[in-house]
C-alpha cells in the first residue's frame, strides 16, 4: 500500500501545483499536456488504489464491499495509516 | 463544495514524540501566521476578487491550505501519543494539557486561542493581495524559526515541504496582482469602490 499510496500522493501534488501555475499562465500549452498526463496516471493510479485499500472519498467514492470500509480504515493523521492497512 | 480525500497532501510518519516540539509547531494550526488564518483568509477574499486568474488562485490556494492545516494537526497529534506525565510536565506541555489534553486546538505557540483578527478581508482585491504575499512570507518566517528546533528528520521532512509551498504561494499571488492592478489601471465604472474622493467622477487625480 505505501508505495501505491506514495504514488498517488506524488502525482495528486504535481496536479495541485501545476493547476496553480496554470489559474497564472492559462496559456501554456505544454502545461496543460504535462497536467493532463498526470491526471491520466493519478485516475487510473487513484482506481488501483481504491481497489485494493478502500475508498477515499465517502461520497465519490463506489462501496466495494457489503459493509462501509470508509469507517473501518485507518485515518491518514495516524501512524496506523502507513502500516496496517 | 468541498470533497474530502483519506490521505494527506503529503505524508506524516513519525516515530518519536516530542511534546516541546509539539507545542511550537502548534502555532500554525491556530497561529498568527498559521494554516488556518491562511485558509479563512483567501477563501473569504475571493468572493470580492477581481479577474479569472485571481479568483482561481485564492478558491484553490485557501483549498491547500486546508490540507495543509491537517498536515500540522497530524504532527502535533503524533509528537503526542502515549506521554507520560514526567513528560508531560518537562515539556512544558502542562499547561496545554489542562485546559486541552492532547486534543488539536487552534492556538498559538504560547495557549492563545485563534482569533480572526490575524487577518483581513478588505473588499479591494489589490489590498487583500498584497497581505496575501505578506501572509506567505510570515508563514515561511515561522516555518524557519520552528526548523530551528527540530532534530528529527521525520518532523523536518513535512515542515520543508510545508515551507516550500509558502514560496510557491507567493510567487502565484504576485503573479495575480500583476493581474488585477492591470485590470483596475483600466479606469472603468468599479463596482466594489471608488477610491478617488473627487465625487464628480470626472477622472482627476483628486486625492
Amino acid at each position: 500500500m505505501e508505495n501505491l499510496l506514495e504514488e498517488l500522493t506524488q502525482l495528486d501534488f504535481a496536479a495541485v501545483d501545476l493547476a496553480l501555475y496554470l489559474n497564472t499562465h492559462p496559456n501554456d500549452e505544454n502545461a496543460i499536456s504535462l497536467y493532463n498526463s498526470i491526471i491520466t496516471k493519478a485516475d487510473s493510479c487513484r482506481t488501483k488504489y481504491e481497489k485494493n485499500f478502500g475508498p477515499l472519498c465517502s461520497f465519490r467514492s463506489f462501496s466495494r464491499n457489503n459493509n462501509w470500509t470508509w469507517i473501518k480504515n485507518p485515518w491518514p493523521w495516524s501512524t496506523d495509516f502507513y502500516s496496517k492497512l | 463544495m468541498w470533497i474530502y480525500e483519506k490521505k494527506l497532501e503529503y505524508p506524516v510518519k513519525i516515530k518519536h514524540t516530542n511534546p516541546t516540539l509539539a507545542k511550537l509547531i502548534l502555532t500554525q494550526y491556530g497561529g498568527p501566521d498559521g494554516e488556518l488564518g491562511a485558509s479563512l483568509r483567501y477563501l473569504s477574499q475571493r468572493f470580492s476578487m477581481l479577474t479569472p486568474e485571481a479568483k482561481a488562485t485564492l478558491n484553490d490556494i485557501g483549498t491547500e491550505e486546508l490540507a495543509h492545516l491537517e498536515i500540522i494537526g497530524a504532527i502535533v497529534h503524533q509528537l503526542t501519543r502515549d506521554l507520560t506525565e514526567e513528560q508531560l510536565k518537562a515539556s512544558g506541555l502542562d499547561a496545554y494539557y489542562v485546559d486541552h489534553g492532547v486534543g488539536i486546538y487552534p492556538a498559538n505557540a504560547a495557549g492563545t486561542p485563534f482569533t480572526a483578527a490575524y487577518i483581513q478581508s478588505t473588499g479591494n482585491p489589490a489590498v487583500d493581495l498584497y497581505e496575501d504575499m505578506a501572509a506567505e512570507e510570515k508563514a515561511r518566517k515561522t516555518y524557519e524559526y520552528i526548523m530551528k528546533f527540530i532534530d528529527d528528520p521525520d518532523v523536518m521532512d513535512p515542515i520543508r515541504f510545508l515551507r516550500t509551498r509558502e514560496i510557491v504561494h507567493f510567487q502565484r499571488f504576485g503573479e495575480c496582482l500583476m493581474y488585477v492592478q492591470d485590470e483596475m489601471g483600466k479606469k472603468k465604472v468599479f463596482p466594489i469602490e471608488n477610491n478617488n474622493p473627487c465625487k464628480k467622477n470626472c477622472n482627476c487625480e483628486e486625492n
